[in-house]
């Protein structure tokens, strides 16, 4: 790359962090708890929007992988989000009403939380409905994986987005508290992806699955990439660029092997199609704060009218992460 | 008679703890070396923790940086203590921190027992064998490492390269033979106080000192001048992967470990609770007093390191995207590519499957959608058929199909009206099975109702697009098993090629085709391409046809179409 390039892309991290130093004033602490974070805890980030039914499998779920301690931005919520987790023991809140959309999808916020708090720690940064599948991850907790990954002097571990879905109608089965919500979302699409390398980036871009297949047939270019790197040995002078997808420096994302190996990488199981999404659609389209103009949700108002079935025959249903593994969607690497 | 243990430990003490208390306890010496880069504080936890137990020794501390003189001079220093002090050890045994004891104390002292005299380390010479997993390995000998590997990566490279350049070398101290091995060892008390005591000792030492990572062949060598009974292997399990750096083990290797019949095994993950639970606390005995047989962890992580370093073919993914000619496999699977076949025969989709037992698709890259075999609208792997997602990414939904229905073949049809981009692609690939009747697209014009001056542009079209084709697919650098076939060629005698593919699809069904697809009907043709040439347009590929003359197919004649009548 050219010195120029270099130049360029170091201003673009620089211009991160600046605006992330600028939009902390956003950030009003609920429950500030960091300085109970150990040394070496590993530290979950995630932004929240009226989570409040979802928050306690979530919350479960990383607990018993492994994770020490939770920081969380609730972007305005009124349906007791906030309230839960700052009752919770390992969670550090913030809240704010400024705009999710201002703060590039609540990035900015975070990477202001990664600076201040994740400095040295191994630091997984999700959705609420994404849920991190491992090689191993049934009998090996977290910690092991970031150990092997310190210990092959790997910084960031790649996990691309799984939409899972329900059979049916999404409406046809309400989600209840403290459900594993893949007990309804069972199903999803093993082989229809599509991956481009960026190399501006070194990153990879992933696009396909259910939402592509079914809201952007014709339009296969604007379908939502997939690709994403959620847990990183984080340095204060890293930065995401694009919601999970792009980090800088750009080593960060070359999390792929290029000789014809195949690098240790995951999945983030993506609960976003149960009934509660309709709900979710219908309120992004009066807030429109969603990315590229609310694009993506435009596509899905309309298709949702008409109740889709995101199934088809050959949908795959969900068992374990060996089955990903062989489906070729994650990879144990070297790691055995 | 007894065995004492020599353990280097630097992370995890606790665990060092456990290890070394279990050991004591059943009454083998221990003596105990701590990195000096430890702090201070969790020495003395340490010290402290083991404090009640008369047969275990600190020795004095070394910084143990990884590839340096430390980790030798450690050795050396509790070696000496336990020779010292234990006068009835015979064996000492070199563990580290993150050693596990996998069969009873007892057992590993019967075997020793019974082989008293046996030095048991891996000791192999660098001329003859490759031993080192990437990186130097005679050159470990002859020249000199002043700069951290681990800090001052670009410095140690340069200066390596440097030292090349010129030439420059160290001369080894005549009468030692280099030799490397793993750095876990088992040696006697003859062979190592001789080596501990040998008269050149300070002159050797100051030859090892500037040796890079001397730990795998300061006592390799050194046995060699000593030992008369060395057995080449280590009693400790420790696997390397494609970096030199150890494998680890957790609770989920438990069956494995027990069933591998080792003594010693590192290096297990400090929180593998379940494997210290068992292998320290349970209870082992009872096992047969079997040799050591590591074969299925060897298989296990073998097969790891194959997955890293050469992947599964055909596979593209978030963590494996090989650079073009790097696929290790363009695809995953042998596929056939049909082109003109569907326009010359009329049921030839339908005739293929059944013949050759395969999904036979029709035309994937046709413009409108990919027409997957029966009809279907999504495929295997929940593909579409929507041509926009398909001409978005060809080469995806080309390795995706060939990756989705792994285990069963697939065949298409492709021609000069469908996508063209994926072209390329499929003639570099070498599980591509190229089938061409050239000019065969012309047979759908020939049947359309179209006017004259159409099917005239349209034939001329189509002539350019495959002409370029066939140039690629008869380039120098085409993979594919390629076959070409006018359709002259090709309608004179069409049983004899369809067997040769059907052959190569299943080989090993060896029937003779009984059945041939119906040829269409071709009343007409060469009057056709003659009122094409009139029309200036010079139809080339589909060989020559004698205008007035029908072509009189052989296809209807049964049984053997290789036998000459």
């Amino acid at each position: 790359m050219s010195i120029i390039g270099a130049i360029r892309l170091r201003a673009r991290r620089r211009r991160a962090h600046l605006r992330a130093f600028m939009r902390q004033r956003e950030l009003s602490p609920v429950a500030d708890r960091t300085k109970k974070i150990a040394p070496q805890a590993i530290v979950l980030l995630s932004t929240v929007r009226n989570e409040r039914v979802r928050l306690p499998y979530f919350m479960r779920y990383y607990r018993d992988l492994g994770v020490e301690h939770f920081l969380v931005v609730d972007n305005d919520s009124d349906d007791g989000t906030r309230e839960y987790l700052a009752e919770q023991s390992d969670v550090s809140i913030w809240s704010t009403e400024a705009s999710y959309k201002a703060s590039r999808f609540g990035v900015d916020w975070l990477t202001h939380l990664q600076r201040r708090y994740c400095h040295g720690h191994w630091c997984l940064t999700v959705d609420v409905d994404e849920f991190l599948v491992y090689p191993f991850c049934e009998t090996r907790p977290l910690r092991a994986l970031t150990d092997w990954l310190d210990a092959s002097a790997v910084r960031s571990f790649s996990a691309m987005l799984l939409d899972m879905y329900p059979k049916g109608p999404m409406q046809a089965r309400p989600y209840h508290e403290g459900q594993n919500p893949f007990e309804i979302a069972q199903w999803f699409d093993s082989g229809n992806y599509t991956i481009q390398r960026n190399n501006w980036n070194s990153n990879l871009w992933i696009q396909g699955g259910p939402r592509a297949r079914m809201f952007f047939r014709d339009n296969p270019y604007s379908a939502p990439a997939l690709n994403k790197v959620p847990l990183v040995n984080w340095d204060r002078s890293y930065a995401y660029v694009s919601s999970t997808h792009m980090l800088l420096p750009r080593g960060l994302n070359l999390v792929f092997d290029e000789w014809g190996g195949e690098k240790a990488s995951g999945c983030l199981l993506h609960a976003k199609f149960l009934d509660t999404f309709a709900v979710k659609a219908a309120e992004e389209m009066t807030r429109g704060q969603h990315y590229a103009n609310s694009q993506e949700y435009i596509a899905y108002q309309d298709a949702l009218a008409s109740q889709p079935d995101l199934w088809c025959k050959f949908s795959e249903k969900y068992i374990n992460w060996r089955q990903l593994e062989i489906l070729g969607l994650m990879s144990k690497g070297n790691w055995a | 008679m007894s065995v004492g243990f020599v353990m280097l430990c630097h992370t995890a003490l606790d665990r060092a703890a456990e290890v070394a208390r279990h050991w004591a306890e059943r009454d083998c010496p221990v003596v105990i070396h701590v990195d000096k880069r430890v702090t201070r504080l969790a020495y003395d936890g340490l010290v402290a923790m083991l404090s009640d137990l008369s047969n275990i020794r600190f020795s004095g501390r070394f910084a143990c940086e990884w590839g340096t003189w430390g980790i030798v001079a450690a050795t050396q220093g509790a070696s000496t203590i336990m020779l010292r002090a234990f006068p009835e050890v015979r064996h000492v045994f070199l563990a580290s921190g993150s050693c596990l004891p996998l069969r009873p104390v007892e057992e590993l002292k019967a075997y020793l027992s019974t082989r008293p005299r046996v030095d048991f380390i891996e000791s192999v010479t660098t001329e003859d064998v490759g031993w080192t997993i990437g990186g130097l390995d005679l050159e470990r000998f002859t020249l000199r490492f002043p700069f951290s590997w681990r800090r001052r990566r670009r410095l140690f490279d340069g200066y390596v390269k440097l030292q090349r350049k010129i030439g420059y070398k160290r001369r080894v101290p005549p009468g030692l033979v280099p030799h490397l091995g793993s750095q876990w060892w088992c040696l006697t008390r003859q062979t190592l106080s001789a080596i501990l005591e040998s008269p050149d000792r300070a002159d050797i030492d100051r030859y090892f000192r500037r040796v890079w990572i001397p730990d795998e062949s300061y006592f390799q060598t050194l046995v060699r001048q000593v030992s008369t009974n060395v057995e080449s292997r280590s009693l400790t399990l420790s696997k390397f992967d494609f970096q030199g750096k150890p494998h680890i083990f957790y609770d989920d290797h438990l069956q494995l470990l027990r069933r591998s019949d080792c003594f010693v095994a590192r290096k297990i993950w400090p929180q593998a609770e379940k494997l210290y639970q068992n292998f320290l606390h349970g209870d082992a005995s009872g096992q047969a007093t079997a040799e050591p047989n590591p074969g299925k962890i060897d298989r296990l992580f073998a097969k790891a390191v194959e997955r890293r370093i050469k992947g599964r073919p055909g596979l593209y993914m978030q963590s494996r995207m090989p650079n073009e000619n790097y696929e290790n496999g363009r695809t995953a699977a042998a596929y056939s590519v049909f082109e003109g076949f569907a326009e010359l025969f009329d049921n030839f989709e339908s005739w293929l499957g059944k013949v050759a037992g395969t999904r036979a698709h029709g035309h994937l890259y046709a413009p409108d959608r990919a027409q997957f075999a029966g009809g279907e609208t999504v495929f295997n792997g929940a593909m579409s058929d929507s041509a926009a997602m398909r001409d978005y990414a060809p080469k995806s939904f080309l390795t995706n199909l060939i990756w989705n229905t792994r285990g069963e073949r697939q065949c298409f049809q492709f021609g000069p009206a469908d996508r063209q981009e994926i072209g390329w692609f499929m003639s570099l690939d070498p599980n591509a099975q190229i089938s061409v009747i050239s000019g065969a697209w012309i047979i759908p014009l020939f049947h359309s109702n179209q006017n004259f001056s159409d099917i005239r542009r349209e034939a001329a079209r189509l002539q350019k697009i495959e002409a370029d084709h066939l140039g690629v697919l008869r380039s120098p650098w085409t993979k594919a098993r390629v076959r070409i076939w006018s359709l002259a060629e090709f309608v004179e005698n069409p049983m004899e090629p369809l067997q040769s593919i059907i052959d190569e699809i299943s080989p090993r069904s060896l029937r003779r085709l009984t059945e041939a697809p119906r040829l269409a009907d071709l009343k007409g043709f060469g009057q056709f391409l003659q009122n094409l040439r009139n029309q200036g347009m010079q139809p080339i590929l589909m060989g020559d046809f004698p205008t007035g003359e029908d072509p009189n197919p052989t296809a209807s004649r049964r049984g053997r179409p290789y036998l000459v009548k």
